[in-house]
């Protein structure tokens, strides 16, 4: 590690005022926190000293992303392998199959390690584009802005990948995640001051700019010229008949976007948020609120001609990406609610939105997206109300 | 002289009726699709402009002020009847496209606007010149997001493929996204920032 910490010192001259590489100091600035912690302290004032800055805050939605991640690559392995096995196919076709042939792992969709090895093969190209992409972004708007490279892409260059279907085509994830940190974050001023939630804004860009690539009955499993609808859509439409017991939902062996078939994944993260109080649990809760009270009151109205009608709060729990999008994406502390009263009303906002569009709306079978969106977009107002009501109510107090 | 160059030319970058009046978005998000309905729609909003401001200038000393909106409104509708008729003339496939939206230069803020704003206030002459001014102001920013929707969307530009589609053996896959109106804003976004950037004054003080 010496030598690292006195090559980085020995270049740091030339990124320093008067270095020819100053416009580049975001760069090395980057690097060298990545590797090392930051010597910079305060100099003047009194300031509070805690354990969580930003950095600490991001690494933990991280952690608590991981069990999202490992069900991403189990599972996306695990759909394609049952789809060669449907279709009787032993071999991948293409550069996976020969890496996998060279790491000595087969097809089997009872071998963890096969579907483990195979789903990486999907999730890992997609999250190095994300992060390349991204990467350059964050840096190029650094560099212009002078200031540096900020945490906050780690977090939204692993969200992303998640919220993709494994079969979705490279070049749509660098257009696409561009747009999310262009357009999402950077013309806002950069982190901290996005209105939307970055992952997501790429997401819906792609979804509307690309239907083909990310809707529809063959985007979700990664095989080619196989096509299985993910369950929401099997609800929606009454010539097909459900394929997945609640159990498999809820532990996420059902296709989908990469990282939001397990509910059972996204709750562990969503205990971790809650006990380091990372995540607000009342974004959380109250989304479950809103989710719950509308799919009952659709529940208990009924009707003849839509068949989602039916869909119980338990299976809209389970299925698509309510789980996930509730917890790692509405509770973005950025783009949700901060005062604790707007939270309430920002998540319950969220939840009965993601029901109206799934169960009202025929064109999108999934609607946590477009109400995570649509809410952040209500989260400042929201604000303003609860904080004006508070300064009223203390106004008056004072009088 | 210079004056008159000053009003032609001051709407195009420096007063831009879309990128700092904010003015005539509803159209600008309706018929950008295609540069060929830019095009039509682009000269019916010039030659609207510029004749209403005209007319109305001419009689502005005869209006009495409470009913001079009512004046201007049936000076500008028939304006754009003639509009229409002529478009319908001469061009029949893409006043389909435009359907609506000719009748609807009547709404443009632009139009109304100018009249109020200048046309009230100054000669014939000017007015006129101050309405091409507006008008091809109008029509730059039309140009510029009909262009990018039309290529991106379609990969085509007043009908004319450049970028060959998948679809048909070519490797470009349309963006769905630019053929929708949000996109318009997004673009029309881009050119705010864009002039913005170029001319700092424009920014609004917060």
């Amino acid at each position: 590690m010496k030598f690292l910490r006195n090559f980085l010192d020995n270049q740091e001259k030339h990124f320093l005022e008067g270095g020819k590489l100053k416009s580049l100091y975001p760069l090395y600035e980057l690097t060298d926190t990545f590797l090392f912690t930051s010597g910079n302290v305060t100099k003047t004032g009194s300031h509070i000293r805690d354990a969580l800055d930003l950095k600490r805050m991001m690494i933990t939605v991280v952690y608590a992303l991981i069990p999202a991640i490992a069900m991403a690559l189990y599972n996306t392995g695990l759909q394609a392998n049952l789809a060669l096995q449907k279709l009787g196919l032993t071999v991948v076709e293409g550069w996976r199959g020969s890496l996998l042939q060279l790491l000595g792992a087969g097809v089997d969709p009872t071998s963890i390690l096969d579907n483990v090895l195979h789903g990486a093969l999907y999730f890992l190209p997609i999250y190095l584009l994300t992060v390349i992409a991204g990467g350059v972004w964050e840096v190029v708007f650094a560099v212009v802005r002078k200031h540096e490279v900020n945490e906050g892409f780690l977090v939204t260059s692993i969200l992303f990948p998640l919220i993709l279907p494994p079969d979705i085509p490279w070049w749509q994830v660098i257009v696409g995640i561009s747009f999310g940190v262009i357009i999402g974050k950077e013309i806002f001023g950069g982190v901290g001051m996005n209105i939307l939630n970055p992952a997501l804004t790429g997401r819906a860009f792609l979804y509307f700019a690309y239907p083909a690539a990310i809707s529809g009955d063959t985007a979700w499993v990664a095989v080619d010229g196989f096509s299985r609808a993910t369950p929401l859509a099997e609800f929606a439409d009454p010539a097909l008949q459900v394929s997945v017991s609640v159990k498999d939902a809820f532990i996420g062996f059902i296709p989908g976007s990469m990282g939001e078939t397990s509910a059972l994944a996204c709750l562990i993260g969503a205990f971790i948020l809650i006990v380091t109080k990372i995540g607000s649990w009342r974004i959380m809760l109250s989304l479950l609120l809103g989710m719950v009270a509308t799919a009952s009151l659709f529940n208990f109205i009924g009707s003849d001609t839509n068949a989602m009608f039916q869909v119980t709060p338990l299976w809209h729990f389970v299925l698509g990406g309510f789980a996930f999008g509730a917890i790692f994406m509405a509770t973005d502390p950025v783009s949700a609610s901060m005062t604790s009263q707007g939270q309430w009303f920002y998540g319950v906002l969220i939840g009965a939105l993601t029901v109206l569009v799934r169960v009202i709306n025929p064109a999108y079978p999934e609607g946590i997206m477009l109400a995570i969106l649509f809410g952040n977009v209500f989260a400042p107002i929201i604000d303003k109300v609860f904080i004006n009501k508070n300064i009223k109510r203390r106004m008056l107090r004072n009088v | 002289m210079s004056k008159y160059k000053d009003v032609l030319f001051e709407p195009i970058f420096k007063n831009n009726p879309i990128a700092l009046q904010i003015l005539g978005l509803c159209s600008a998000l309706a018929v950008t699709t295609k540069m060929e309905t830019v095009l039509v729609m682009s000269l019916a909003v010039i030659l609207v402009t510029a004749f209403s401001n005209f007319s109305v200038s001419l009689i502005r000393n005869y209006i009495p002020s409470s009913i001079r909106i009512v004046v201007e409104m049936t000076i500008i509708a028939s304006l754009v009847i003639i509009a229409d008729q002529f478009i319908k003339a001469f061009a029949y496939d893409i006043s389909k496209q435009l359907s609506i939206f000719v009748g609807l230069i009547i709404t443009n803020c632009i139009i109304l606007g100018r009249a109020e704003a200048f046309a009230l206030k100054n000669p014939p002459g000017i007015s006129f010149v101050d309405g091409i001014g507006n008008g091809i102001g109008y029509s730059l920013v039309l140009i510029i997001v009909g262009f990018f929707r039309e290529l991106v969307g379609s990969g085509k530009l007043v009908g004319m493929t450049i970028l060959p589609l998948h679809t048909e053996g070519g490797w470009y896959v349309p963006n769905g996204l630019f053929l929708l109106s949000p996109s318009a804003f997004i673009l029309i976004g881009f050119i705010i920032w864009a002039l913005r950037t170029w001319k700092p004054e424009q920014v609004e003080e917060e």
